[in-house]
């Protein structure tokens, strides 16, 4: 028998659920219209009012939310209520330019960890489990959200964030942690780490809740190998609350987004035309309940499909694929978010430089490795090697100072990166993610 | 009294040293001198060839990464110490040497040094006045 946090909310009908959705729909829009201004004016501007909404499909009227919304909001724009009720403050990973910035109200915390105690017991927390949770407790959203989802479900909770790898292998194999909660990548280094200091035979864990990057079935089967626990994927994005937008269950079909708390929707990228269910395209989400941000329509960048049906543990929740790549060229490097045109943007501020360049993404030990090769070009080049290596050095330089990760940069010949038509191929990721 | 040199930048793999090289043998270029200076990763071979226009054009064809400039040799008697007493004559004039290369001609009397240091004109100018004598373009190109 599967275990599930809320019977009612996550097993109930379509149609029971489709009804509590448009009346929590029809509220967060006025509520949103009312105390945020930018909704406001951006409602205004597409001649649409809160009374449009009439049913679910109206949602579509509504026009879409994006990052840089939010960004254009820094810090407390977007707040839809004044900052004294605001009780916490999370921001996105991004460490170049100005961070999404998402403020939660007492019952916003509350959510959160109902939203996450749904999604560990997706993977079969109850109170007699110990959760170490790896993800990091700060202004990232991982280690905080899964913490509070594990206080409400009573579990015990190690708040140890990442890092001191020997350490976490020694307290996972002394506490006997059942459920581990980190980032994929971090899970694969942990089981080297345990299995090089002897103890990985002595690690009890059962279910490990992994997400915050994109990984694959792959990934799922070696972590599973390693470990003999179930590898589960879990969603969110600190824009709309955090981790604990959707969860995948012991099933491992895909992730049940909590759709009466989170309002999915799948568009086109390019027409941002809604499309039908199964077919894959960018998530877009709108917050039911949320009161210190609203979120009308976040375009999350996100490419998924949904697919309703009944699943085997019980839950009626939509079910959305693992995320397979973005409508955007973000990228998430050792965690932190980059952006290809920022490279770019950068090599080329490096006297000479041409703009053909390629980036190969790796990840030889478990840590992503970034190396930019530059074509040299007539201009660059020089009879000193000394000179070579002072611009080699200075375009490392210049993309460090943009993305704020070190990159490695190689210099290749002339017309070896290979030139395509139309959209140039510029990053080769080769994790084995 | 400069001679003229083509850098060629190289990657470090297999292969890319014959392909220039015969880019250039199929331009009918013939090659002088040469050196390579090299990192872990890419290296750059360095020629001394009498028809630089032609093999400016042959590697502009061949996509090859090429850059120009001056060097100068000089020549120094082939026996122990030749070197020595033209770089002591740069050192005490305060001229650091960048790089330089050496070959032995075919009457094999005196070697042939390239050199390229900070200031060409400068140390030319004191090589001479110092007795050391400096190859003309003509010759090395003829060597």
């Amino acid at each position: 028998m599967a275990i599930i946090w809320d019977q009612k909310a996550e097993c109930m009908s379509q149609k029971e659920r489709a009804v509590i959705q448009l009346e929590r729909l029809k509220k967060i829009v006025n509520y949103a219209y009312e105390n945020v201004p930018f909704y406001k004016k951006k409602f205004r501007e597409h001649k649409i009012k809160p009374e449009h909404i009439q049913s679910l499909k109206d949602i579509e009227k509504l026009p879409f939310t994006e990052k840089a919304d939010l960004r254009e909001g820094y810090p407390f724009g977007m707040f839809a209520v004044p900052r004294k009720d605001i009780v916490e403050v999370h921001t996105s990973s991004g460490t170049t330019g100005i961070p999404v910035v998402t403020g939660y109200t007492k019952n916003d915390i509350e959510l959160w960890g109902e939203a996450m105690a749904r999604a560990l017991s997706m993977a079969g927390a109850t109170r007699d489990d110990i959760i170490q949770n790896c993800y990091g407790y700060g202004l990232f959203t991982g280690g905080l959200g899964v913490h509070y989802g594990a206080q409400k479900i009573g579990a015990t909770v190690i708040p140890i964030s990442a890092g001191q790898t020997k350490r976490q292998v020694q307290i996972m194999t002394d506490f006997k942690s059942t459920i581990l909660t980190s980032t994929p990548s971090y899970a694969l280094h942990l089981s080297e780490v345990a299995q090089e200091e002897g103890l990985i035979s002595k690690i009890k864990l059962k279910a490990g809740v992994f997400g915050a990057e994109m990984w694959t079935e792959k990934m799922r089967d070696e972590l599973e190998k390693r470990f003999k626990l179930h590898a589960l994927n879990i969603y969110g994005l600190t824009e709309i609350i955090g981790p604990g937008v959707a969860q995948e269950c012991l099933q491992k079909k895909g992730l049940h987004i909590a759709e009466d708390l989170f309002y999915p929707e799948i568009i086109s990228p390019d027409t941002l035309e809604s499309l039908p269910e199964g077919e894959k395209g960018e998530l877009v989400l709108t917050t039911l309940t949320r009161e210190g941000m609203p979120m009308i329509r976040f375009r999350t960048k996100d490419l998924t499909s949904l697919i309703r049906g009944n699943c085997k543990c019980g839950r009626t929740l939509v079910i959305m694929s693992r995320i397979t790549g973005r409508s955007d060229d973000m990228m998430k490097l050792r965690g932190v978010i980059v952006f290809p045109s920022k490279i770019e943007k950068a090599l080329l501020e490096v006297k000479g430089v041409e703009p053909h360049y390629q980036i190969i993404i790796t990840r030889p030990h478990h840590l992503d490795e970034i190396e930019v090769q530059v074509e040299v070009s007539q201009k660059m080049l020089s009879d000193e090697v000394k000179k070579l290596e002072e611009i080699r050095k200075k375009i490392e330089q210049s993309i460090e100072n943009a993305i704020g990760l070190r990159v490695k940069v190689t210099l290749v010949e002339p017309k070896s990166i290979p030139r395509s038509e139309g959209k140039a191929k510029r990053v080769i990721d080769k994790r084995s993610l | 009294m400069k001679v003229k040199q083509i850098s060629i930048f190289l990657e470090n793999k297999k292969g890319h040293l014959l392909q220039v090289l015969e880019t250039l043998g199929k331009a009918n270029i013939n090659i002088r001198a040469l050196s390579i200076a090299d990192t872990s990763e890419f290296g750059i071979l360095r020629i001394i060839v009498p028809d630089v226009e032609g093999a400016k054009k042959a590697l502009k064809k061949g996509g090859v990464a090429f850059n120009e400039n001056d060097v100068f040799a000089v020549g120094v008697s082939d026996k122990p110490g030749g070197l020595a007493e033209a770089l002591k004559v740069l050192s005490d004039n305060d001229i650091n040497v960048e790089y330089l290369y050496a070959f032995v001609t075919k009457s094999a009397e005196k070697a042939v040094v390239v050199l390229k240091t900070e200031d060409i004109d400068k140390s030319i100018k004191i090589l001479k006045k110092s007795g050391i004598s400096i190859i003309p373009p003509k010759e090395i190109y003829s060597l």
